[in-house]
């Protein structure tokens, strides 16, 4: 269960996610900047399911509260973060 | 070099291939560059969406196994298609440079930033044994002609405003086997070469290609034939999944079965500790190892004279291939890998038949739609030993001669971490003088932090030498597992 309040970050390690980059996501936990770290639960997933098809080109994929990033990198990610901290 | 967006670019191309070629529509393949950049679609990199998509048909010619040198832009992508669809083996030039996608970096030299401050003290002036550098309104300007690109100048500026710029492949490669040429792109000279593959990680532009060999290995499999995939040491961590899902999804993919390299390693760390014994017996003063295909090249052809003192032995490679053939006489074997060197070893070795990098591999899954954490655990048929399992990362050869060596009083080990400039400089010293002040066992990786280093890989090497250490733990030590089959292959 997330915790109340807390904005949720979901990291798609599936096959797919991760041979199209999502292994520069594993370490983004201790990227986080630490003003933003106590409001970011992050969670690790194999296949979220958004890869079939032809959205494979788009991978990888994250989860910041429930909106999706794709071809997502640390970057994106921690801007979605900031963004969702700031409302 | 860590970049998602050309590492993304690749694989989606290797993707696109591969499933054109199990959708039987590979007479559709000149639509590649058209569907990944088409009409009115963002151009997220280069100058124009025609660059770009000149750039994908460059990418999918070495996807499809060929040199872009030759390429002569009015071959289309279909009779590239028709080529690799017939041909009996791959080129033998492993790399190739993309020339479109080649940036033409500016010539590396040294070059005076805004930030120098004019001062008094001036002293890249004087310490310039050239005189290349002179005051102009104020500010330190290098003299092209005369500067030699030595640096000490750089060394002495109190901002810290003067720097180098670099050529990343050039800057690169150990053995100035890569250089722009007279239109500005770099060019291979492969009679230096030692494929190595520090140009392909360098390049922020992705524009060193290895050429493929997925297309014949795919042909192998749908003829039929008993295609025994060879997975080295290093696989271990390259996916979030254990090895023994990984060698599942090689099965699901068509393999026939999974053999681990760490086999071959086993026989290759036993017969390397007999081959040391000799030499020190008899008095040699140093030995290295002969695994690293990179470092087999250097020697062959920059450091002969180092020749007398590398280890005799076969890579672990070449003794799994051994055995592979040995146990199904008409088996296609394929080595996965991380490395580039070893499809230049694979053309000499008389039992690997072809070479598949992970990114290939990675890709190979996607193809087929594999969630490889959902497969089951494939039992290998044979099982390698800790030490085996441990030649991947820096240290773990060395460490394997040791133990399988038992017991030698002076065994004195040391590892070139890495092929640099540097390093090279250090072999031909120790080749020259015949000794090796470091230690007289010397273990050598062209890829800094070992085979988890190599250009190919998926995951980073922090990552999968813990992984691989924790596998490696939990095997058996290299002398409490029977020789068993490994007495079979010719030592
Ligand atoms: S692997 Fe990430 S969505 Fe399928």
């Amino acid at each position: 269960m997330e915790e109340a309040g807390k904005i949720l970050v979901e990291l798609c390690f599936g096959t797919t996610c991760f041979v199209m980059g999502a292994s520069k996501l594993q370490e983004i936990e201790s990227i986080i900047p630490p003003q933003y770290r106590k409001r970011v639960e992050v969670k690790a997933h194999t296949c979220l399911d958004l890869c079939k098809n032809a959205t494979y080109m788009k991978a990888p994929f994250v989860k910041v509260d429930g909106e999706i990033i794709s071809e997502a990198t640390v970057e994106k990610v921690l801007k979605a973060i900031e963004s969702k901290v700031n409302g | 070099m860590d970049n998602s967006n050309t590492t993304h670019l690749k694989r989606e191309v290797l993707v696109r291939l591969i499933r054109a070629f199990l959708n039987q529509e590979m007479k559709d393949l000149y639509k590649l560059p058209f569907e990944m950049r088409p009409k009115n679609a963002e151009v997220p990199y280069r100058c124009c969406i025609y660059k770009e998509r000149a750039i994908l048909r460059q990418r999918a010619i070495a996807g499809l196994g060929f040199g872009v040198e030759n390429d002569d832009e009015i071959t289309s992508l279909n009779e590239y298609v028709q080529k690799a669809m017939h041909r009996d083996k791959p080129d033998e030039e492993i790399l190739t440079v993309v020339e479109t996608a080649c940036k033409g970096c500016v010539p590396s030299r040294v070059y005076v930033t805004e930030l120098c401050q004019g001062c008094v003290a001036r002293p890249c002036v004087s310490t310039c044994k050239f005189g290349a550098i002179q005051i102009k309104d104020g500010k330190s300007v290098i003299d092209g002609e005369k500067c030699k690109n030595c640096g000490m100048c750089m060394s002495v500026c109190p901002y810290s405003a003067i720097v180098r710029l670099k050529v990343p492949c050039e800057d690169a490669c150990p053995v100035g086997a890569i250089a722009k040429n007279e239109k500005g792109h770099a060019e291979i000279d492969f009679d230096k070469c030692i494929s190595c593959g520090a140009c392909v990680g360098a390049c922020p532009f992705a524009a060193v290609h290895e050429k493929s060999q997925v297309i014949d290995i795919l042909k192998q499999i749908k003829s039929g034939k008993k295609v025994v995939a060879m997975v080295a040491p290093a696989v271990v961590g390259q996916l979030p999944v254990s090895v023994n899902k990984i060698a599942q999804a090689l099965v699901d993919c068509g393999f026939s079965e999974v053999f681990e390299v760490a086999q071959g390693a086993d026989i290759t760390a036993r017969t390397e500790a007999e081959d040391y014994r000799e030499r020190m017996e008899k008095g040699d003063e140093f030995m290295t190892t002969s695994c690293c295909a990179a470092y087999n090249e250097l020697v062959d052809k920059h450091i002969p004279e180092l020749k007398p003192f590398r280890s005799e032995t076969r890579t672990p490679m070449h003794y799994t291939a051994e055995l592979v053939k040995k146990k199904y006489p008409d088996a296609v074997t394929v080595f996965i890998g991380p490395c580039v060197a070893k499809r230049k070893e694979a053309q000499k070795d008389e039992y690997t038949d072809f070479v598949m990098n992970f990114e290939e591999m990675g890709a190979l899954f996607v193809a087929f739609n594999i969630e490889v954490a959902n497969c089951k655990d494939y039992e290998f048929a044979n099982e390698a030993s800790k030490e085996g399992r441990f030649f991947a990362v820096t240290g773990g050869v060395a460490e394997s001669v040791k133990v399988a060596l038992k017991d030698f009083p002076e065994f004195y080990p040391t590892c070139v971490n890495g092929l640099n400039p540097k390093s090279v400089r250090d072999l031909k010293n120790w080749a020259k003088k015949g000794q090796c002040p470091e230690g007289n066992l010397v273990e050598i990786m062209a890829c800094e932090g070992g085979c988890v280093a190599g250009s190919a890989c998926l995951n980073n090497k922090r990552i999968t030498t813990k992984k691989i250490t924790e596998y490696a733990n939990s095997s058996k030590c290299i002398n409490d597992l029977p020789e068993g089959e490994s007495e079979k292959v010719s030592k």
